[in-house]
Parts: structure tokens; C-alpha cells; sequence
């Protein structure tokens, strides 16, 4: 069922420029059925079939809602997850069946920031040792050279060194998201993998983190990929953005096409829903107000996955599922899994699916009429 | 006369590392049909000062007037709170899952509520009301649904089925504390729209507390902007986002990326981190942080004073209080690389 969605990746294959490529990835889990020889367990289709690549320097965005996967592909890429089919090529080697141990050096040049800093820090440990470990781990340093590499990196990110022997509690929320990103860099790795790392900061502190992040990336030459829902501070980061929808690209281009040309209705109606920090413009736009929630992603629906909430979806939306290529006189690098794209200039909120309404959600009372 | 006028509102609660004064002489008021927008960082007694007016915060020193409909809420015992607690002024929290009980069907929640306040109310004419408040706030197939537990609703569904519930006996006042913060952005607008129309349709008085200035600027009209306990700046809507007075609204807005701007440009942070609220520094209390610092800002407190052209626009900064004296320290401190706001 996910064949038709192994595209073309939005740069070429062969570019010796991309660091990771991931084609086709697919993770399944399991759902515990509750009988005992269940042949054919459900399964929640968490990644289904996603193909990327990263260049070296850049950064890739990577929005959706809560449940489309995102995190999921994330772990899929570092190898937290084993996939379930699909392979993931790192830096010229395809990691996505390597034993432990043969993916233990690939583990240095890829690390991973976590959302909650208060969550991923040990309460009982020290920073040192926290930001330690990985050189305990690969057995790289030990001793004073161990203390002496720990304070540098703490340096890199603006933690002051002597604080060393503290524990994660005397840290404010923007200092800890300082460790979680020391700990990260202590190897010096060529992809990290930031899984909303600024969602749980105030705003003032999270602009510390973003300039961070964007300096080291200047300084060290670091790949991200990005992953938040603040779609602004994805703007402000990325290079290029894919938009995902219940384990599918939807949508992936460069961020200023993407947000000026998006083409798949599920990225405009996402774009439109932003708030924006500014009253006139907030007044001015139209609003794309999706009716509904996301489908469950054990029976996802079928043909295109948001035909259900789409309010352009067609007849053959439900019947046949879109490519990700690019449509209407996109560029290459401009890919969008959509049937009946967005023009410029279209206004969608006042589109309405020509549906059979079996196919569709409809919801009563104020969100209908709007 | 306001629906709600709160005055110099101050709660401190005693912790064994000394007393955390949450806030610190607050005041505002909110008009039938008004949204008032309180907007402030983690800490910053936002929630606290809603929370106490509403009784909700036990063991806390309190002082000060909040007069709802010519009554003082913090005065009354609690039983008379309870008849307005709910029926008058309805409540939203952050975490929807955390407000429902989930051992209890949607439905029976609600018309618990109704029949709280009372008893008169048939337990059907209930039902039929919690069908209706549902189809009201966009649950489809209201009807089925209202006989679900919360945990088959989703995230979206269920802070819906929170606002019906906090609507269910037409309050004349809505306090929304963080409403969409758990939410998806697809989600947030639909349960916006949804706090819109019904104030629309029920001239329901709504104070919004969030700490994102873009939800504020969807649908507050009249902003305050908090720190550290006290009201730094308040103003109308357009106001506090393009003819800002305070140091501290002015950092908050120049840290969004929206503001930053060109694309990958540097952000600007406000450097360090909010003060703690049992060793508050003298003098105002953003002045660690502060770009405009002056020797009088580290002792005295500035008073919350009318500012600019409008007598509704106040601001707690020892800065000039006439806008082109003002943007002339502006200019003269972080230089033209900062934007400033032309339009008023």
C-alpha cells in the first residue's frame, strides 16, 4: 500500500551534499489485540512510507500534529526505533539494519535533544557526569582529560564550566535545555536530531536556545533536523520544511516556497491556523478552520489520508493515493501529495468537498457554518 | 460599571524557603462582551490571580478587592462562592484530560454541573441541555457522544466539551487559564472560534490568561502584560503590540522569530531568566534584565502610570512617558537594528 509513495527524493540520490537520506521508511507498531493467536494483529500505521534527504549545513524542519509521526520517523532515523521496512542512509552507509554493535560509531555522529529538559536529565546525577557519559560510554576519556572535555563543551553552549559538580534542579528550564544540548555535541556529531526543543521554554528563554542552536550550527557545521510544532520557529530555523499528516510527507519544499506557495490544503489550512503576534495581519487573513480530528492511524483512510477533512477533496481522493512530486510549475525541490493542488492566490476557505458524505467528517453548530 | 474589578490584589503563600510573593498588587477590570488578555511568562502570577479570585487557592495571604456584580469575591464564605463559582463565572483550564473525571461519562458531568446549581432541573431537561451545549461547541453526533468517557474523546473534543460545560449556565464571565496551550494549532483554532462565537452569541466577558502573544492578538481587546507578580503594561490591543511602552513587552515581542526579522536572522533574547519570587530585586523588578537599565530602576518601583497619548494605556517603567521621548531612548540604547513599530 505505501509503493506509490516512494518518490523521488527532492535532491538527487547520488549528490555527495546529503548526509541522510531516508527512503520509503515504514514503522508499524503492534496493538495489543487481547486474543491469543491473532493472525493479523492491528497495527498503528505510525510512519507510512517517507522518503527525505538532508544536505550537510542544513536544516529540516518537521511539523504535523500530535500522532502524524514525526517524532516517530525521528526515532526511526537515529535508530531508537527498528524500522519496519524501508532503509535509512547515513553519510553514504545504510544504517537501517546494523546490530548494536556495528551502530555504535554511527551513534556518536548522531544525537538526539529531547523536548522535556526536565524529564531527560537524571535528578541524581551531575551535570558533569551527565554530559559525561558519552565519553564513558564509547570509552574515549576518562579522568581529568574526561572533566577537561565535559567543561569545554559546557563552555560551547554558555554554561559556565564551574558549575561542573551541580545538579540538574539548581538549573533553570533554559540552562537544562543548555545541558540536554552539551550532552548532544560532546562528540562533535554531524546530525542532531532536536525533538521540540524549545516547546517547554518561556518565550524570552526560547530565543536564547534558537540562537544557540543556529550559532553552534554555524560553528561546527552541524545537520539538524528540527522537529516543533511552533511552526514560526520552524520558519525561523529550517531550511526546508516537510509537512506531515497520519505517517505520510504531505508536503516538503523549501520554506519560503512552502510558506508562500503551499499546495497540498493540509499544509495551507495548517499555515492558516498560526497565530500570528501582530493584530492587523491576524485580522486581515483568511482562516482555514479543518472540521474534525485526525483519523486513527489503525484504520487510516484510505487514498489521500486527509480526504476525510479536505475541504477540495474529490471523488478520486478517496480512490487513488497521491504521489509526492511536484505539482503545477513547482521547482524539483517543491513536492506536495495532492490531487488537486492549491493555486496561488486560491482562497479554500470557501471550498466544500464534492464528497459522498459517508467519506467525510462533518461537524455541527459553530465549526459548520465557519 | 465593570463586570469584574479587581483592586490591588496581592497573595503570597509561606513555603519553607521563605514566602513566594506569586502577586504582588494587581489590578484590572473586564466589561460584558471584553476579552481581556493576560499575558506573561511561567511564574509570572497570571493564573494565580484568576485562581484566587475564584477561591482557588487555599492556604494563601490574601489582600485586596475583586467586586463581581458589586459583591467582593475574596470575602465571601464558601458556600456563597460556590453559587457563583460556576454558574456566573465559568472556568477553562490548560489540561482538559486533568478537568474531566474520567470515571464519569461526558454527559453526566455536565448535567452534574447544571444540577449543582439546580436542583430544580429535571435530570432529562439536563441531558437534553448537555446534548445541546455539546452540538453548540462542535462535537459531532452529539447526541451518541454525550454518553462517551472523556478518554474517547480526543484532546480537541474534550476542551470543548470543558467549554460547554463552563458555558452550561450562560456565565456572564469566562476565565480561560492557557485554553489551547495542550493543543495542536489545527485544534487551537477551532476552539478560539468556538470561545468567539459563543461570546458573540451570549455577550459572555472572557479574560484569556496565555503566554502566547499570538492567541492574544487573535482575540483579546484589551491586553496586560505581567511580571514577576505585578502588572508591568496595559493597554488596548493595537497598543501593545505596535506603540509598547514597557522594556519588558518590548522584549518579549522582539524575541518571537515573527518579530526577528529576515528569515535565519538572529533572535533577540531577553538575557537571563525571571527573578525568584521570595528574593525579588529592589526597585522594579525587571531591571537584571532590562537593556534601558538606570540607577533609579535598581531602587525605587516604578509606579503603574498612564503613559503616551491614551489615558487607558498604562505602563510600571521609569522611562519617558511621552512616545517620541521614549523611541528617542530607544534609538539611543539597541540602535535602529531593532524594528520599531511605526504604525499606532
Amino acid at each position: 500500500m505505501s509503493a506509490s509513495t516512494a518518490a523521488t527524493p527532492p535532491v538527487d540520490a547520488t549528490d555527495a551534499d546529503v548526509l541522510l537520506r531516508v527512503e520509503n521508511v515504514v514503522k508499524h507498531f503492534p496493538v495489543q489485540s487481547g486474543k491469543l493467536f491473532n493472525r493479523d494483529p492491528a497495527v498503528v500505521h505510525a510512519v507510512d512510507g517517507v522518503s527525505l534527504s538532508v544536505r550537510r549545513g542544513e536544516t529540516v524542519g518537521l511539523v504535523g500534529e500530535t500522532g502524524c509521526g514525526k517524532s516517530t520517523l525521528a526515532r526511526c532515523i537515529v535508530r531508537l526505533h527498528d524500522l519496519t521496512s524501508g532503509r535509512v542512509i547515513f553519510d553514504g552507509d545504510d544504517i537501517s539494519t546494523l546490530p548494536p554493535r556495528q551502530m555504535r560509531p554511527y551513534r556518536r555522529e548522531m544525537q538526539m535533544i529531547f523536548q522535556d529538559p526536565y524529564g531527560s536529565l537524571n535528578p541524581r546525577r551531575r551535570v558533569g557526569s551527565i554530559i559525561g557519559d558519552p565519553f564513558a560510554i564509547h570509552k574515549t576519556a576518562s579522568g581529568q582529560e574526561r572533566k577537561r572535555r565535559v567543561q569545554e563543551v559546557m563552555e560551547l553552549v554558555g554554561l559556565n564550566p564551574e558549575h561542573f559538580n551541580r545538579f540538574p534542579a539548581e538549573f533553570s528550564g533554559g540552562q537544562r535545555q543548555r545541558i540536554g544540548v552539551a550532552r548532544a555535541l560532546a562528540f562533535r556529531p554531524k546530525l542532531i536530531v532536536c525533538d521540540e526543543p524549545v516547546s517547554a521554554l518561556d518565550v524570552s528563554i526560547q530565543a536564547q536556545i534558537i540562537n544557540l542552536l543556529a550559532d553552534l550550527q554555524s560553528e561546527l557545521g552541524l545537520t539538524y533536523i528540527f522537529i516543533a510544532h511552533d511552526l514560526s520557529v520552524v520558519r525561523h530555523v529550517s531550511n526546508s520544511v516537510a509537512v506531515m499528516y497520519l505517517g505520510k510527507v504531505t508536503e516538503h519544499a523549501p520554506v519560503e516556497q512552502l510558506w508562500n506557495h503551499p499546495r497540498h490544503p493540509y499544509t495551507d489550512a495548517l499555515l492558516s491556523a498560526v497565530p500570528l503576534p501582530d493584530p492587523n495581519k491576524s485580522a486581515q487573513r483568511e482562516r482555514i478552520i479543518l472540521v474534525g480530528d485526525v483519523p486513527s492511524p489503525i484504520v487510516p483512510p484510505s487514498g489521500c489520508r486527509f480526504h476525510p477533512r479536505c475541504p477540495k477533496a474529490r471523488q478520486d481522493c478517496v480512490d487513488r493515493d497521491p504521489e509526492l512530486v511536484p505539482r503545477l510549475s513547482d521547482g524539483p525541490d517543491h513536492l506536495a501529495a495532492c490531487h488537486f493542488p492549491v493555486e496561488d492566490g486560491e482562497d479554500i476557505s470557501k471550498a466544500r468537498p464534492s464528497l459522498a458524505t459517508e467519506d467525510r467528517i462533518i461537524e455541527p453548530g459553530l465549526l459548520g457554518g465557519a | 460599571m465593570a463586570l469584574l474589578e479587581v483592586d490591588n490584589l496581592k497573595v503570597s503563600f509561606a513555603t519553607p524557603d521563605g514566602v513566594v510573593q506569586a502577586v504582588r498588587g494587581v489590578s484590572f477590570q473586564v466589561d460584558a462582551g471584553q476579552t481581556l488578555g493576560i499575558v506573561g511568562e511561567s511564574g509570572s502570577g497570571k493564573s494565580v490571580s484568576t485562581q484566587t479570585i475564584m477561591g482557588l487557592t487555599r492556604g494563601a495571604k490574601i489582600s485586596g478587592q475583586a467586586i463581581f456584580e458589586g459583591r467582593d469575591l475574596l470575602k465571601l464564605d464558601r458556600e456563597e462562592l460556590q453559587t457563583i463559582r460556576g454558574a456566573q463565572i465559568g472556568m477553562i483550564f490548560q489540561d482538559p484530560l486533568s478537568s474531566l473525571h474520567p470515571y464519569y461519562k461526558v454527559g453526566w458531568q455536565i448535567v452534574e454541573m447544571i444540577r449543582q446549581h439546580d436542583r430544580g432541573t429535571s435530570k432529562a431537561k439536563a441531558h437534553a441541555r448537555a446534548v445541546e451545549l455539546l452540538n453548540l461547541v462542535g462535537i459531532p453526533h452529539a447526541s451518541e457522544r454525550v454518553d462517551d468517557y472523556p478518554h474517547q474523546f480526543s484532546g480537541g473534543m474534550r476542551q470543548r466539551a470543558m467549554i460547554a460545560m463552563a458555558m452550561a449556565l450562560n456565565p456572564k464571565l469566562l476565565i480561560a487559564d492557557e485554553p489551547t496551550t495542550a493543543l495542536d494549532v489545527t485544534v487551537q483554532a477551532q476552539v478560539l472560534q468556538v470561545i468567539r462565537n459563543l461570546q458573540q452569541e451570549f455577550g459572555t466577558a472572557v479574560i484569556l490568561i496565555t503566554h502566547d502573544l499570538g492567541v492574544v492578538a487573535d482575540v483579546a481587546d484589551e491586553v496586560e502584560v505581567m511580571y514577576a507578580g505585578a502588572v508591568m503594561e496595559k493597554a488596548d490591543l493595537k497598543t501593545t503590540f505596535y506603540a509598547y511602552h514597557h522594556p519588558y513587552t518590548e522584549g518579549l515581542l522582539l524575541s518571537l522569530p515573527a518579530y526577528g526579522g529576515g528569515e535565519r536572522e538572529r533572535l533577540h533574547p531577553i538575557p537571563g531568566q525571571p527573578p525568584s519570587l521570595i528574593n525579588l530585586p529592589p526597585g522594579c523588578p525587571f531591571h537584571p534584565r532590562c537593556p534601558y537599565v538606570m540607577d533609579r530602576c535598581r531602587t525605587e518601583v516604578p509606579p503603574l502610570a498612564a503613559v503616551g497619548t491614551s489615558a487607558t494605556h498604562l505602563s510600571a517603567c521609569w522611562l519617558p512617558h511621552d512616545v517620541t521621548a521614549r523611541n528617542e531612548v530607544r534609538r539611543k540604547v539597541v540602535g535602529e537594528a531593532l524594528p520599531v513599530q511605526a504604525d499606532a
